[in-house]
């Protein structure tokens, strides 16, 4: 590791002061004078015709202001497929769907006023799950899909509920397989979760009279936001300015474009006064986005001598009532389909379904946990077969410096290690060791591990831009507008701008917190992305701020650019520290002795585009990785044969991300996702009832609490700088979440003997399959 | 239906006009304008809006603000002293116990209470503490070794006065 000054340090967070004070503003704190205040009916019924909105009653009602509906705003909105209305238009296609909203005096008024708009509805045939929505005459949710507008680089099929197809060739599938010693074939599946961030979401919105719109929201993606509704209601960019204050929390929950729209129909409805539209936690549940369901089938085809050599998968995701975003997250799954092997023959054929459950979107891994889910317990299932030790396996299996990978792209030893990390769970758990025996005999040990791989899911022209500032005292301000979500960006990021300014990070400032109007463009804060794309934008403002002082500093001390070097404190001639010029003296224009001064207030402007491209629409072959973040976890656990009750002893991860900035963030980033993990993995399930969902309430729907954590849990980070990265650093956001459902299953099956394929492994399902073996 | 009451919130009486049905995080957050509690939930079921309520933490979403009258409430607002911060506070960003933030303020709620009562805990004993307090980002861990570490601070502060 080079020596750095501001990295691989614990520098404290610096929103710390504001999240521990109570000073950080939320959402729901802000208020301004006059406002009013927004509810929202939702359709009971998953699937039916609206016949009729009266709304006459709630309007008539006292301190009702503003009544809004798909009568008066009929707009349809979408990242990459516009498919999502509003409010229901015609039909509604889950429990949930707003059907209108109201503005009125008091949160009090509002709700009254809900309950007396009348809908009447015709009930539809349900799509209830993937099955319906494949099955021949199947019932379509969007009998109108090719009529929406979509990105070139998406394949829905006419005539269906597949609103996404991403195919994936390479090698000679039938010749692999011919060639293949045994093959295995199983079906794995997963249900929806939720993102549970604390902080339900929330917009404050103001269309003023002179069609200006002004909107604060709980938002991931403020310049995507800005863009998504402004192509919505028909504005135009200029006279959209979002503004986003401290997010608690999003997981993807929050990218794109969510609940905003319908504060904004409000808004637009009662001109010139500011609306509030706070969710509770049950709209939580039912009208934001969550994690797709999913059901895949692999088939894996291995040599002789241990080799995957062909593989077959099929993955089809329950996408919900509407596509919109979730699109993209069947392209992402359909890219990376086989995980991180190395295969020459590979068939993957990726889909997502329209069905009536809630709308699916991004979610932290974006397709990745749930494909690794599939993989990773096949992986498992071949090893134990083949009588080889899982570990073995995939270090001869897994991708290498010189290996292909999924799509085509060639692995380097700059991609990152992947056998290191196998190697670094491996000797935490002691693999190869049996577990120490319990003294009861009814209680089994047992240990699993599970790698993968994760890239950010993002188009080619995915952009980032970053300001540096100087003040007239040498010190700096940052300005971009990744968003501080919880990861820590602010801080990380900042300290990237101090190390490429050579000062200590004490001397700067992150202007952090972003408004459209004021703040550099950034796409959005999703894909783990923001701390690799948007460090590099600021190295690049850096070097431009410095080439600006350079510039006047050469006429200064009349010398060529080229011979001057800035550190910290100075510009100075390279080789004579002596001729230098002290940067408060030059930051805002170097005054000569006469007065006379040249340059002005320095200020340098940095961009970063990933290096991508489109993918071939037939073979899925194509460069879609800006850079790869590997990582294996692993898992020990005991369960009681007796009852099926599990026990997590010990939670370990690896991962390859690079340069490693701030340490103790990068370990939060770790911990916290292998903890999210470990819901999606033992307890968290959407459940149904008729197509409606049967548990939007934490009494219900349960995720780890600090009761939950597992006796040990440890993370490992292996370093190999990414030559694309910041300072070598690379993604880790997201990738802690990813494996720690199989790691889970896979050790369930070394201490007891028993294969569940479909999540979550709860206690239940554990005895279940226990008897069933018997 | 509206009544004017008095609320005692961290050491000073607040005379203000409240609706039958509105909770004491309402209260606090729209007529007193201390926003350091959440609502995360409105339900009792995750800790976000946690103060201190005659001494011990209690969610104020669950609690009417009218039936408050009378009690002694401190919120963070409160615990925060005037002129720099808590030894908790200071413990959970040397810890790198915060992340989105949102929970935060019910955490610390909730540490300052366990401290007061149990200067000294175990590790079972402060994972049982928050249990009641729902983090999504932080999987709890380094919660838990900031808490240790105010513990620490605190005794060791403690000894400095004697
Ligand atoms: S808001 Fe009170 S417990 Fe969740
Ligand atoms: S820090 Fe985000 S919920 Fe705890």
């Amino acid at each position: 590791m080079k020596n750095y000054i501001n990295l691989g340090r614990d520098v404290n967070r610096l929103d710390g002061y504001d999240k521990v004070s109570g000073n950080a503003k939320y959402i729901a704190d802000y208020e301004f004078p006059g406002m009013l205040y927004a509810k929202v009916l939702r359709s009971p019924h998953p699937h039916a015709e609206i016949i009729s909105i009266n709304t006459s009653a709630a309007e008539k009602m006292e301190g009702v202001i503003a009544v809004t509906h798909s009568g008066k705003c009929s707009h349809k909105m979408g990242l990459y497929l516009v498919d999502r209305p509003v409010f229901a238009t015609g039909k509604v296609r889950f429990k949930g769907e707003p059907v209108a909203a109201v503005a009125a005096l008091t949160e009090d008024i509002a709700a009254a006023a809900i309950k007396k708009i009348k809908v009447r509805y015709k009930m539809l045939p349900l799509v209830d799950n993937i099955e319906d929505a494949l099955k021949k005459n199947a019932t379509l949710v969007h009998p109108d899909l090719m009529k929406y507008s979509y990105l070139p680089i998406y394949y829905p099929k006419k005539g269906t509920n597949i609103f996404n197809h991403f195919p994936l060739r390479k090698g000679d599938i039938k010749k692999g397989f011919k060639q293949s010693h045994k093959i295995y074939e199983n079906e794995f599946t997963l249900p929806q979760i939720q993102h549970v961030p604390m902080e339900p979401h929330g917009a404050l919105a103001k269309w003023d009279r002179n069609d200006k719109l002004t909107v604060y929201s709980s938002v991931q993606s403020p310049f995507t936001l800005r863009n998504l509704l402004r192509l919505a209601f028909g504005l135009s960019h200029k006279d959209v300015r979002v503004i986003a204050p401290y997010v608690g929390g999003g997981f993807g929950g929050k990218a794109g474009i969510n609940m905003e729209p319908l504060a904004v129909a409000l808004a637009k409805e009662a001109k010139g006064k500011w609306i509030k539209l706070i969710f509770s936690r049950e709209e939580v549940f039912l009208g934001t986005t969550v994690r797709q369901a999913m059901r895949a089938r692999v088939k894996t085809g291995i040599s002789k001598n241990g080799r995957i050599i062909a593989e077959d998968i099929e993955m089809v995701f329950d996408g919900g009532a509407y596509a919109e975003y979730g699109t993209n997250v069947v392209r992402a799954a359909g890219y990376t389909c086989i995980g991180p092997y190395d295969i020459e023959n590979v068939k993957g054929d990726t889909y997502g379904v329209y069905t009536n459950h809630l709308v699916g979107g991004a979610f932290r891994g974006f397709g990745h946990g749930e494909l690794h889910w599939a993989v990773e317990s096949q992986m498992d299932i071949i090893a134990n077969d083949l009588k080889m030790d899982p570990a073995e396996f995939r270090r001869l299996n897994v991708l290498k410096p010189g290996s292909i990978n999924s799509m085509g792209e060639k692995i380097t030893k700059h991609t990152g290690n992947m056998v290191a990390c196998i190697d670094a769970v491996a000797k935490d758990l002691k693999w190869g060791k049996s577990s120490k025996k319990p003294a009861k005999p009814y209680i089994k040990r047992g240990k699993g591990l599970a790698v993968l791989e994760k890239a950010p899911a993002m188009p080619a022209n995915a952009t980032s831009c970053a300001r540096v500032k100087f003040n007239e005292d040498a010190t700096v301000i940052v300005h971009f507008s990744g968003m501080e979500i919880g990861q820590g960006c602010i801080t990380a990021l900042t300290q990237i701008a101090a190390e490429r300014l050579k000062m200590d990070v004490s001397k700067l400032h992150a202007a952090g917190l972003p408004d459209t109007d004021f703040s550099p463009y950034e796409w959005q804060t999703v894909a783990s992305r923001i701390t690799w794309a948007v460090g590099n934008a600021i190295i690049n403002a850096v070097d431009d701020a410095h080439a600006k002082i350079k510039k006047v500093a050469a006429k200064v001390l009349k010398v060529k650019t080229s011979q001057l070097d800035i550190d910290g404190e100075k510009v100075f001639v390279i080789g004579n520290k002596r001729k230098s010029i002290a940067l408060p003296l030059i930051i805002m224009g170097y005054q000569y002795p006469d007065g006379h001064t040249i340059g002005g207030p320095v200020e340098g402007v940095g961009t970063f585009t990933p290096n991508l491209t489109n993918l071939d629409a037939k073979t899925g072959q194509g460069h879609a990785a800006a850079e790869w973040t590997f990582g294996c976890e692993g898992a020990e656990i005991e369960v009681d044969t007796r009852t099926g009750e599990m026990k997590i002893l010990n939670l370990v991860g690896a991962f390859d991300l690079g340069t490693v900035i701030n340490p103790s963030t990068a370990r939060g980033q770790i911990i916290g996702g292998m903890i999210q993990g470990l819901g999606s993995a033992v307890l968290e399930e959407l459940k149904y009832k008729d197509g409606k969902i049967a548990n939007p309430s934490f009494v219900d729907y349960k995720i780890p609490t600090a009761a939950d954590l597992p006796d040990k849990i440890k993370h490992i980070f292996i370093q190999t700088p990414d030559d694309g990265g910041p300072f070598g650093a690379r993604a880790i956001g997201e990738h802690p979440m990813i494996s720690i459902p199989p790691a889970i299953a896979n050790a369930i099956y070394d201490a007891i003997g028993v294969r569940i394929k479909a999540l979550p492994l709860t206690d239940e399902k554990i005895l279940s399959s226990l008897k069933e073996k018997k | 239906m509206s009544k004017d009451i008095t609320l005692n919130v961290n050491g000073i009486d607040h005379h203000v006009n409240i609706q039958g049905n509105e909770t004491l995080l309402k209260v606090l957050r729209d007529k007193l304008g201390l926003t350091a509690a959440k609502e995360g939930c409105g339900a009792g079921e995750c800790g976000a809006c946690a103060v201190i309520y005659n001494g011990s933490p209690a969610s104020s979403c669950l609690i009417l603000a009218i039936e408050a009258e009378g009690v002694e409430i401190l919120t963070l607002e409160g615990i925060t002293p005037k002129d720099h911060l808590h030894p908790i506070q200071q413990a959970f960003i040397d810890k790198g116990a915060v992340q989105c933030g949102f929970c935060t303020p019910g955490m610390i709620v909730t540490t300052y209470s366990l401290l007061k009562s149990n200067p000294d805990p175990t590790e079972e004993e402060i994972k049982k503490a928050i249990s009641g307090n729902l983090c999504r980002c932080t999987g709890y861990v380094q919660i838990i070794e900031a808490i240790r570490e105010a513990a620490r601070r605190l005794k060791r502060s403690k000894g400095r006065r004697k």
